[in-house]
């Protein structure tokens, strides 16, 4: 949609600069306001995490000895290496990525499977299932939260990593099915077709044929759930309370509360730790991300 | 091929495993969260049935209405400014940046990504008053307004400042590209004869514009304000309620009253308040929009 519209604008501007050159000086201001205020915006933006990143390589005696807006007078890294190391960001860090990466697979299993059979497979009561699947993105989590953490509490599941995948790949799925089902209806039919005039079994088709015809799609879906589940916040305050099996989120938020008042530096380090997975996986992979993202919310 | 599709086998063999893991972990416990709402007690306890007292308390709780309160008013300012903004940049984008706006689109729509709390503490530090000025406090002491230096999230009304300045920060460029995936859909034919007829500025975008725009802001809209009615993670990483209860919303209130409290069945009735509130919103919502395009 973007690169669509990226065009739409081109095709659009010949005309307007045209019309700049004889502009009346009430317009020439407004232009000059507009970039005064695309500057500021760039700042607001900005400024705050690169200052956080400085922040984390201040010794702690510039705290208190510079003003808060200085820069560091050297690399202190040993901000990162006390955050990592004695404030357990490492095991935080650790639990995240068990949590993270078996709810992804599970989800985009399940939710392609299921999209597959709701879109391609034809039977009666298929839309109405869809649509029931589609009504859990409208559910508040905290409708469920209790009913859940009584059975993890009955199954001993409290405390584990396995309550929070259970949990991130059931509340993943109508999004996953939902999105799936949009690419699943571009895929051609005639492919499936083909393959299955050559002999191939509905199963392997799917494994051999559509799963690699959508592999663009699910890389978009990971994508997004993945934020969804590394800045989860609620589910593993709630299931979670065991320091050695927190999530980096939760751990954060406790680490911040032992720390954060008094010790600037480690504190810093520790919010720029938690900050970098996303940050560079979106310098990296924003286009897909933004598209991710929007599309997810709004055909809804 | 018709019949291999039609193959009743395979398509409980697709459908069934995600079904399953839905119903028992979503579906189930929605049904079983409004049978707690009968109830007293917790996990630990055991549970007593008490019919509608917990609706009755709902409806006496101070507690309640002043986290119902603090809920519509945080929903409703971040949704205006979210949006509002959005709409702005998104027409920056479209009619001021053009061509060069992909940049610009990207680095705002950035802090979506980031974690709540990450951003929560980075805020907490900028608005610090002790142990040493944070950046806000620190440049209005620099400019000479000793005045206005305060512990910002030390009162009700400034932590809500603060509260709504952070989620406003972090989702305006995830509405402005949103609104500008719609409004380059605008076909260029209108506006090219809107402006042979002679509009222009302020008033191409209010006539022309924003009607043409109206599904997608709507869904921004409604959007938005579910998204903020259930408020959790920003408040808790940065204020946690407090000051006392000032910036408590109903979603923290209800984890409080399940987690700290004990209170299982009266934790349902206030979720299930909530639930009926978004669907409330969002209800009043369209039937304003329907009066609105029939008016």
């Amino acid at each position: 949609m973007t690169e669509a519209g990226g065009a739409t604008v081109a095709t659009r501007l010949p005309r307007m600069s045209r019309a700049r050159r004889s502009r009346p000086p009430a317009q020439r201001v407004g232009r000059a306001l507009m970039g005064v205020a695309l500057a500021l915006l760039l700042v607001i933006e900005v400024v705050p995490i690169v200052w956080l990143l400085l922040q984390s390589l201040k010794a702690p005696d510039e705290f208190s000895a510079n003003p808060v807006w200085a820069l560091p007078e050297g690399l202190y890294w040993d901000n990162w290496r006390e955050a990592w190391t004695t404030g357990n960001i490492q095991t935080y860090f650790k639990n995240s990525v068990i949590a993270t990466f078996p709810s992804l697979f599970l989800m985009i299993a399940l939710g392609l499977a299921a999209a597959f059979g709701l879109e391609v497979m034809k039977w009666r009561g298929r839309n109405a299932l869809l649509l029931v699947f589609l009504a859990g993105i409208l559910i508040p989590l905290q409708m469920v939260l209790l009913p859940l953490f009584t059975v993890y509490f009955h199954l001993h599941l409290i405390n584990s990593l396995w309550s929070l995948i259970i949990t991130y790949t059931a509340f993943g799925l109508p999004l996953t099915i939902f999105l799936m089902v949009g690419y699943l209806r571009a895929v051609p039919r005639e492919i499936l077709e083909a393959a299955t005039l050559d002999g191939a079994s509905l199963y392997r088709t799917f494994v051999r044929i559509v799963v690699p015809m959508v592999s663009n799609a699910i890389l978009t879906v990971a994508l997004v759930q993945f934020f969804f589940i590394w800045n989860d916040l609620l589910l593993s305050l709630t299931f979670i309370s065991d320091d050695g099996k927190r999530t980096i989120q939760t751990g954060l938020l406790n680490f911040t509360g032992q720390y954060g008042q008094v010790e600037w530096g480690p504190t810093f380090a520790a919010v720029s730790m938690t900050v970098l997975p996303t940050l560079l996986l979106y310098l990296v992979l924003n286009q897909r991300v933004m598209k991710g993202l929007t599309s997810g919310s709004l055909k809804g | 091929m018709d019949a291999v599709l039609r193959d009743r086998r395979a398509v409980v063999a697709f459908v069934a495993p995600a079904l399953l893991v839905y119903t028992l972990v979503l579906l189930a416990p929605i049904l079983w969260s409004l049978v707690y709402t009968f109830y007293s007690g917790n996990v630990i306890t055991g549970f007593q049935y008490v019919g509608l007292d917990n609706f009755e308390r709902l409806i006496h709780d101070d507690a309640f209405w002043t986290a119902f309160t603090f809920t519509l008013k945080y929903g409703v300012l971040v949704t205006v400014f979210q949006v509002g903004l959005g709409l702005l940049l998104s027409l920056m984008y479209v009619f001021y940046l053009r061509r060069g706006s992909a940049l610009v689109r990207t680095l705002v729509f950035f802090p979506v990504v980031l974690p709540t709390v990450a951003i929560a503490q980075m805020f907490a530090k900028i608005f610090a008053i002790a142990p040493q000025y944070g950046l806000v406090n620190a440049a209005l002491d620099a400019v000479g307004l000793d005045g206005s230096i305060q512990d910002w999230l030390g009162r009700g009304n400034t932590a809500l400042l603060v509260l709504v300045l952070m989620d406003v920060w972090r989702s305006m460029g995830f509405y402005a590209v949103l609104l500008y995936a719609g409004l380059v859909d605008v076909p260029e034919e209108i506006l090219e004869s809107a402006r042979l007829d002679g509009a222009s500025g302020v008033r191409l975008v209010r006539r022309i514009v924003l009607p043409l725009l109206g599904p997608v802001l709507f869904a921004s809209l409604i959007f938005s304000i579910n998204g903020t009615l259930k408020v959790f993670d920003t408040v808790v990483a940065l204020t946690n309620g407090g000051p006392g209860q000032a910036t408590t919303p109903l979603t923290l209130y209800m984890f409080n009253n399940a987690f700290a409290f004990g209170e299982y069945g009266y934790a349902s009735a206030i979720a299930t308040a909530l639930s009926m509130l978004c669907l409330m919103v969002t209800l009043a919502l369209f039937g304003f929009a329907r009066r609105d395009v029939t008016a």
